[in-house]
C-alpha cells in the first residue's frame, strides 16, 4: 500500500454521478421496443379454496396479449430449499390477501388493469389464522398441508444447563416483549422487465438483491435450463432485504413475456410493495435471565414466537437467527432457547435489515437495563461485566476472533458524558444504552455446495485497463465502491483506474447475492484474491525485465523497480503490456469460502448464525418525554460500530446512520397494521417513516478492531447498528420517566399507559 | 383516451407532443420524453420522488397533469447540470453521501435547488423544514444535510466541478 491507497478513503461512490444527474437506469427506467404492460390479480381474501378461474372474457379483451394463471406453472419455488412452498399464482388456494392468482399483458396499463376486472374467480372462503399464538394452535384448516398447527418450523437449543444456572443466580426476572411488523419501505418500487430472444433464452431485469438466485429460480419454475436465463440488475433504489428473494412480479413479468412473445415489464404499485412485503415479522419474545449480584449472567431462557405470515420466505433463517445471536455477544454459561416460526394468512415475512436479530436483542437489551436497575448496577457495567473473552467460540459453536464491542461501549460512554447525565437530567429527560452484532455473511450457503461463495474476475489488460467482474449487487451501500478500493489499493493504482461490471449473471461470476452483509468481507476478499495473483504476475513480468527477482522490487508511485535502485523503473501499463506477452488480456480469479472453523456445531440448526466475522455496535440514545401527551422525542443517538476497518468510512458512515435511523423508526413509530388480513397502512404517507423533521442527529463513531480475516481488516457494516437503538431509545426512556415500554412501537398511548400504571403503583 | 397536442417545455426545450389529456407529467417526462431521472416511489404524493421545479418551485408532477402546464418552464435532474458542470447540489451529495440508493436524490436536490435560491445559508431546522416533503429510506438524512451544506460552500467558493472529474 503506498501513502495514497484508497484503503480508509472517503472515496465518493462509483455511481454518484449517475444518480445525482438522472443519468442512471433503475429496472422501471428501462424499455424495450413493443415492451407490454404486465399486472397482477390479487386475493380479495386471507384463505380461500380456489374453485374456479374463466379468463376468457380478458384474453378477448381488445389490447391484451396474455393472460396466466397457476395451471400453467405449477412449480414450486422458495428462497429455502426446505422452504419450497410458493407457486408463481395460486393453484389450489389463496393464503392472503393480495395472494397473486393470474395475471395479464397488455398494450397499455388501462387495457391490463381492465382485463383483471373481467377475470371471474370462484373461491371457497376458509377460515383465517390472522393471530400468531391462537394461529399454532389451530386444529383445522391448515395454511399449508404439510405443516400441522400451522407451524412452520420450531428449534429448541439447550447450552450448557439453564436449571443449574438459574439456581446459581441471585435473581431471575421473566419479560415478555411484543414487538410490531414492519417493512423495508424502500423507495424504488419493485420492477422486472422480462424479455425472450427468438432462440427461447430469456433476459430479466430487475430490481433484485440475489441475481444469482433469481435466475435458479426463474430457470426452475419456467422449467428452462439455465444456461438460457440471463438476469441483469441495474441500479436498485434500496433493498434493505425486500429485494433478497425471489419476490413473484419477478417470475409473473416472465411467464406474460414467453406467452405474449413480447417484452412484459410489470412495476409494483406502493400498495403492491406493501403487501410482497416479506419485512420484519412480529414478534413475540419471553425472556427469562439469571443473574448474580454483581451483574454476571448465569443463564438465560428464550421463547421466540414470529409471525412469518403465509409462506416460509427466509423464515426458518429468521427464527434460527433470533436463537442463535441472542447470547452470542456477551459470555453466558447457559442458554436454552425454544423458537417457533408461526404461519398465518397474511403477506410472508422475510429477511430485513438486521434479519432475525433485531426484536431478540430488543428484549435483551432491554431486560438487561430492567435487572441493572434493580441491582444498582450502571447499565454500562453490567455489559463490561459479561463480555467475551475473544477470540473465543461462544457457547453454542460461533467462532469470534475480532471482538470491538469493549471499544464500542467506551468510545460512546466517553463521548455521550454518559457518567455526568444517566440519572442526572431532569425528569422527561433521560439517557439509555445498549448494544447489538451482527453476522459478516453467513458462513453456510442458502444451497449448499462446494462451490465458492463469490468468485470476482481481474483483467489487465495490455494497455493497462483493469476491469473487475463482480456478481455481487450493489443496492446503494456501496459495494461496488468498496470492490474497485480494494483492487486498486492492491495493485497499486488509482480507483478511478478500476473499472467494475457487475451483477449480470451472462457476464460477470457467481456471486450468492447482497443479504447477511456478506458483500465487504466475502466479495471483499474475492477482489483482494484476484488482484494479489495479478500482483504476483505484474512483479514476476518487470522483475523478468529488470533482471531482479519479484521479492527484490518495489512498487511506488505508479512504477516499478528494484528495491535499492530506482532506475530504470517499469510504469503499471507498461508491467501490464509485459506480463500479458501475447495476449490480448490477462484474467484472474479470485474467490472466498468461509474457513470450515467458521462454519459452527453440529447440532440442528447450527447452520444459521456462523459467520467468518461479527461486527458489533454499542450506542447511547437522549430522548425527551413529554409526560402531557406521552410523545417521545429522540434528540440525539451516538452509534459506535466496530467494522473491522473502514474502507471507506464515508460508506461505512452512511451505513451506521442508515441503520441507526432504520431502527429508530422501528422503535417510536414504523408498524404494519392489520385488520382481518387486510393492511390499514399500505401507503408511504400511512406507514410513517421518519421525514427530516423527526430524524435526530446520528453520531457515527467508527471502530476498528481489524479482523484477521477480514479484506484488510474489514467487517460488517450495513445491518448490525439498526438493533441496538431499539432497546437504547427504551432505556432512555426509563431512565426519563421510570417506566418500561416492552411493545413496540413507542406510541404515545402506550407511554401514558405506562406512566398511569406507574402513577397507581406508586400511590398503593 | 384520445391524444391531444401539447406542447412542453423542459430544460429549456420545447417538445411538441401528442398525449392524452389525463396523462401525468411524470408519467410524460418518462415514458413520452425518456427523462427517466424523475422517479415515481408512491403514486400518491407521499415521498417527493418525482419533484420537479416549475418556473423554479418544486412540484410533485405525480400530481400534474401535463397538459395543465404548456408554456411552463419545467426543470427536471436532467438539466441540472450546465455545459458539463455539475450543480454545487449534485457535486456536494457525490462527495457527503447523499446519495446512496439514489432514488429520492433527483427529488430531493431539486427541492433543495428551489429552497437555496431563496435563502442561500439556511440553519439546520429551516433546511429540515424545506425537505420534509421528500423522503429518504437509506441515510436517516445525516449525509444529506452535509451534502447540502458541502454545496452550499462549494457555491460560496465558486468552485466548479467537471462531470468527469469528480
Amino acid at each position: 500500500m503506498s501513502a495514497t491507497s484508497p484503503i480508509g478513503a472517503r472515496v465518493p461512490m462509483i455511481d454518484s454521478v449517475d444518480k445525482v444527474t438522472g443519468r442512471g437506469k433503475y429496472t422501471d427506467d428501462l424499455t424495450l421496443p413493443g415492451t407490454l404492460v404486465g399486472k397482477i390479480l390479487h386475493s380479495p381474501h386471507a384463505h380461500a379454496r380456489i374453485l374456479s378461474i374463466d379468463t376468457t372474457a380478458a384474453e378477448r379483451l381488445p389490447g391484451v396479449k396474455a393472460v396466466a394463471t397457476g395451471k400453467d406453472t405449477p412449480v414450486k419455488y422458495g428462497i429455502l430449499p426446505i422452504g419450497h412452498d410458493e407457486t408463481i399464482f395460486a393453484v389450489d388456494k389463496v393464503r392472503y390477501i393480495g395472494d397473486n392468482v393470474a395475471a395479464v399483458a397488455a398494450d397499455t396499463a388501462e387495457i391490463a388493469e381492465g382485463a383483471l376486472g373481467l377475470i371471474k374467480v370462484d373461491y371457497e372462503v376458509l377460515p383465517a389464522h390472522l393471530d400468531p399464538e391462537r394461529s399454532m394452535q389451530a386444529e383445522s384448516d391448515f395454511i399449508h398441508e404439510d405443516k400441522p398447527h400451522n407451524i412452520e418450523k420450531e428449534y429448541h437449543h439447550h447450552f450448557g444447563d439453564v436449571e443449574v444456572g438459574f439456581a446459581k443466580a441471585d435473581y431471575v426476572r421473566d419479560d415478555r416483549f411484543d414487538c410490531a411488523e414492519v417493512t423495508h419501505a424502500a423507495l424504488e418500487p419493485h420492477s422486472t422487465l422480462a424479455n425472450f430472444d427468438p432462440d427461447g433464452s430469456l433476459t430479466v431485469w430487475s430490481s433484485t438483491q440475489v441475481p444469482y438466485y433469481l435466475m435458479k429460480t426463474l430457470a426452475a419454475t419456467l422449467e428452462m435450463p439455465e444456461e438460457k436465463v440471463r438476469v441483469i440488475k441495474p441500479l436498485i433504489g434500496g433493498g434493505f432485504g425486500g429485494k433478497s428473494e425471489v419476490i413473484p412480479l419477478e417470475l409473473a413479468a416472465a411467464v406474460l413475456a414467453r406467452r405474449a412473445g413480447a417484452p412484459v415489464k410489470i412495476t409494483y404499485s406502493r400498495e403492491e410493495v406493501a403487501y410482497a412485503h416479506r419485512g420484519r415479522p412480529r414478534t413475540i419474545v419471553e425472556l427469562k435471565t439469571g443473574v448474580k449480584r454483581d451483574g454476571r449472567l448465569t443463564a438465560v431462557e428464550a421463547r421466540i414466537i414470529q409471525d412469518g405470515g403465509a409462506y416460509c420466505s427466509y423464515g426458518v433463517v429468521t427464527i434460527l437467527y433470533s436463537g442463535q445471536l441472542l447470547n452470542a455477544m456477551y459470555d453466558i454459561p447457559n442458554v436454552m432457547f425454544d423458537g417457533y416460526r408461526v404461519l398465518t394468512n397474511k403477506p410472508a415475512c422475510g429477511a430485513m435489515r438486521g434479519h432475525g436479530t433485531v426484536n431478540a436483542r430488543f428484549a435483551f437489551e432491554t431486560q438487561l437495563d430492567m435487572i441493572a436497575a434493580v441491582l444498582g448496577i450502571d447499565p454500562a457495567e453490567i455489559r463490561r461485566r459479561n463480555l467475551l473473552k475473544a477470540p473465543c467460540r461462544t457457547i453454542n459453536g460461533l467462532r469470534v476472533l475480532s471482538y470491538g464491542y469493549p471499544e464500542c461501549l467506551e468510545r460512546v460512554i466517553e463521548r455521550s458524558e454518559w457518567r455526568a447525565k444517566r440519572r442526572k437530567l431532569p425528569f422527561g429527560k433521560g439517557i439509555g444504552m445498549a448494544g447489538s452484532h451482527y453476522v459478516s455473511g453467513a458462513a453456510n450457503p442458502i444451497i449448499r455446495s462446494l462451490m465458492p461463495h463469490t468468485t470476482v474476475e481481474l483483467t489487465l489488460g495490455r494497455d493497462g485497463a483493469v476491469t473487475l467482474y463482480t456478481g455481487a449487487a450493489e443496492i446503494g451501500q456501496g459495494s461496488d465502491t468498496v470492490q474497485v478500493q480494494i483492487a486498486a489499493a492492491e495493485l497499486g493504482v488509482d480507483w478511478k483506474q478500476v473499472k467494475l461490471v457487475a451483477a449480470d449473471t451472462a457476464r460477470t461470476p457467481i456471486d450468492l447475492g447482497s443479504y447477511s452483509s456478506r458483500v465487504t468481507f466475502m466479495a471483499g476478499n474475492a477482489t483482494l484474491d484476484a488482484a494479489r495473483q495479478a500482483r504476483e504476475r505484474l512483479l514476476a513480468a518487470a522483475g523478468l525485465a529488470l533482471g531482479a527477482e519479484s521479492e527484490n522490487l518495489v512498487w511506488k508511485d505508479g512504477v516499478f523497480a528494484r528495491r535499492n535502485n530506482p532506475r530504470p523503473s517499469i510504469p503499471f501499463a507498461e508491467a501490464c503490456r509485459l506480463a500479458c506477452g501475447a495476449e490480448e488480456s490477462l484474467k484472474f480469479a479470485g474467490t472466498y469460502s468461509p474457513p470450515p472453523e467458521a462454519q459452527g456445531g453440529k447440532y440442528r440448526g447450527a447452520g444459521v448464525g456462523p459467520s467468518p466475522a461479527y461486527s458489533y455496535s454499542a450506542q447511547v440514545a437522549e430522548v425527551t418525554v413529554d409526560v402531557e401527551t406521552g410523545q417521545v422525542t429522540v434528540e440525539r443517538i451516538i452509534a459506535a460500530h466496530d467494522c473491522g476497518k473502514a474502507i471507506n468510512p464515508l460508506t461505512v458512515e452512511g451505513q451506521v446512520e442508515g441503520s441507526v435511523w432504520m431502527g429508530l423508526g422501528q422503535a417510536v413509530q414504523e408498524e404494519m397494521v392489520w385488520e382481518k388480513g387486510r393492511l390499514m397502512n399500505p401507503g408511504l404517507l400511512e406507514y410513517r417513516t421518519a421525514s427530516t423533521l423527526e430524524s435526530p442527529p446520528i453520531e457515527p463513531i467508527l471502530v476498528e478492531s481489524n479482523d484477521p480475516e477480514g479484506p484488510f481488516g474489514a467487517k460488517e457494516a450495513g445491518e448490525g447498528s439498526l438493533a441496538a437503538t431499539l432497546p437504547a431509545v427504551v432505556n432512555a426512556i426509563y431512565d426519563a420517566v421510570g417506566v418500561w415500554i416492552t411493545s413496540l412501537p413507542v406510541t404515545p398511548e402506550k407511554v401514558l399507559r405506562a406512566l398511569e400504571e406507574e402513577k397507581r403503583r406508586t400511590s398503593l | 383516451m384520445n391524444k391531444e397536442p401539447i406542447r412542453l417545455r423542459v430544460n429549456g426545450r420545447v417538445h411538441e407532443l401528442s398525449v392524452p389529456p389525463n396523462k401525468l407529467l411524470l408519467e410524460v417526462l418518462r415514458d413520452d420524453l425518456g427523462l427517466t431521472g424523475t422517479k415515481c416511489g408512491c403514486d400518491d404524493s407521499s415521498c417527493g420522488a418525482c419533484t420537479v421545479l416549475v418556473n423554479g418551485e418544486p412540484q410533485m408532477s405525480c400530481l400534474m397533469l401535463a397538459a395543465s402546464y404548456q408554456d411552463e418552464e419545467i426543470t427536471t435532474i436532467e438539466g441540472l447540470a450546465k455545459n458539463g458542470e455539475l450543480d454545487p447540489l449534485q457535486t456536494g451529495f457525490c462527495e457527503e453521501g447523499g446519495a446512496q440508493c439514489g432514488f429520492c436524490t433527483p427529488g430531493m436536490i431539486l427541492t433543495c435547488k428551489s429552497y437555496l435560491e431563496k435563502n442561500p445559508d439556511p440553519t439546520e431546522q429551516e433546511l429540515r423544514e424545506a425537505l420534509s416533503g421528500n423522503l429518504c429510506r437509506c441515510t436517516g438524512y445525516t449525509q444529506i444535510l452535509a451534502s447540502i451544506r458541502r454545496a452550499i460552500e462549494l457555491a460560496r467558493e465558486g468552485r466548479k466541478v467537471e462531470v468527469s472529474k469528480l
